[in-house]
């Protein structure tokens, strides 16, 4: 065994995570919430708005898999079963999976709906793909399946880390919590 | 004598192509596009169904006339509901006024193969004078015109109420067009 075990997440690695999660919450919900509007210029700037953030959150999504694969993010508890490490393993990657792909579908949807993504209005993302009606409204359901599969997994997310903090009584969510650090470095 | 024959050939082929006139507009063939700005980001649009009478003889430009009627509910925004909004009553109000219509009044030649068409074009209710450019080349038994104009949409009333204001959609449209009509 190597000495080199962690305990907790780095600070940034916290600010990351909390960061994205406000992020992804208010996209989810926005995304959700915009989509039922019937068409007015609020309609639109909050689907510009949805754009922007979900650049956003594409490109923060960068920065956390950077320090993700320069940063070794604490063990798991000794005690955690065989299966349930798997599992924990296997839900935090179908988070990154979803994380990359659900901005992807976006940005293809909307090259494809013939709406071209300008972040904040002054930078344009190039259209990968044409103008083509059936391709769009396929990529608006694939956006949308990819989002109800999230918030599954977001579900089981949430789940987990309660499950750990409630019944488990370990330290897998204290150790993501903001403070944790410096009250473990006494 | 050769050279006798063949000016008069000439003489007899040029008066062959002057009365070229170009009338019967292929609709399938021919478009009515349209952009605007969405929040400074340009989107494409078009018109499904119009209909044209044209009258052109590049050798005569001073008689030809053109005039359009433009469908404004086979409007295509990309969007089906962007496409029953802009057929509704804050925008073009397709019920009372189910098309936007051009009428030529003169046609100038520029020189080389640029025209310049000036007419009216009445939208909603409001009409506005207006100078198009636009280019033709004739292209076997078909003229092509190419051309392309800005209207402000406050001009028309063009968007009303809450879509008034500027800052989502854009004042100025684009218009372009691509023409072909085939000779008789
Ligand atoms: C992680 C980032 C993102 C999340 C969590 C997210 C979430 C959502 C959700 C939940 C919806 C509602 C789906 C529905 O009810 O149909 C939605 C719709 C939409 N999203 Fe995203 N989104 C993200 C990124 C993006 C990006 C990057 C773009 C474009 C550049 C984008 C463009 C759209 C559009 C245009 C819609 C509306 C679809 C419609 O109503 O037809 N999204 N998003």
């Amino acid at each position: 065994m190597k000495a080199t075990v962690t305990t907790h997440y780095t600070a940034t690695a916290k600010l990351l995570h909390w960061l994205m999660a406000a992020l992804l919450f208010g996209l989810l919900a926005l995304g959700f919430y915009m989509h039922d509007l019937p068409l007015s210029p609020d309609k639109l700037k909050l689907f510009s708005w949805h754009k922007w953030a979900g650049v956003s959150a594409f490109l923060l999504l960068g920065v956390r898999l950077l320090w993700r694969l320069t940063h070794r993010p604490p063990a798991l508890p000794e005690a955690m079963p065989k299966v349930m490490r798997f599992a924990a393993h296997a839900g935090h990657l179908m988070l990154y999976l979803l994380m990359i792909a659900i901005p992807l579908s976006g940005w293809l949807m909307s090259s494809a709906k013939g709406f071209q993504t300008v972040y904040f209005g002054i930078l344009p993302i190039p259209d990968l793909l044409d103008k083509n009606k059936e391709l769009g409204d396929l990529l608006a359901l694939v956006h949308k399946s990819l989002n109800l599969l999230f918030i599954t997994v977001l579900a089981g997310h949430i789940g987990a880390a309660l499950k750990h903090h409630f019944i488990d009584k370990d330290d897998i969510l204290t150790r993501m919590a903001p403070r944790h650090s410096k009250e473990n470095r006494a | 004598m050769k050279r006798i024959t063949l000016a008069l050939a000439f003489a007899t082929l040029i008066p062959t192509v002057h009365a070229v006139e170009y009338t019967q507009v292929q609709a399938d063939k021919s478009a009515v596009n349209f952009t605007y700005k969405q929040m400074g980001v340009a989107v494409d649009g078009k018109f499904r169904k119009f209909s044209s009478s044209l009258n052109f003889d590049p050798a005569k430009p001073a008689n030809a006339k053109a005039s359009f009627d433009v469908d404004l509910a086979s409007v295509d925004t990309g969007a089906a509901e962007g496409d029953d909004e802009v057929a509704g009553k804050a925008w073009f109000n397709t019920k009372a006024f189910p098309a936007a219509r051009f009428v030529s009044a003169s046609i100038k030649a520029l020189g080389g193969n640029r025209y310049e068409v000036a007419g009216k074009l009445t939208i909603k209710g409001h009409t506005q004078d207006l100078v198009i450019p636009a280019t033709f080349a004739a292209q076997g038994n078909s003229g092509v015109f190419d051309g392309s104009f800005t209207i402000r949409r406050a001009d028309f009333t063009i968007g009303e109420g809450s879509w008034a204001k500027f800052d989502i959609v854009a004042n100025d449209v684009l218009i372009k067009f691509h023409i072909i009509a085939a000779s008789k």
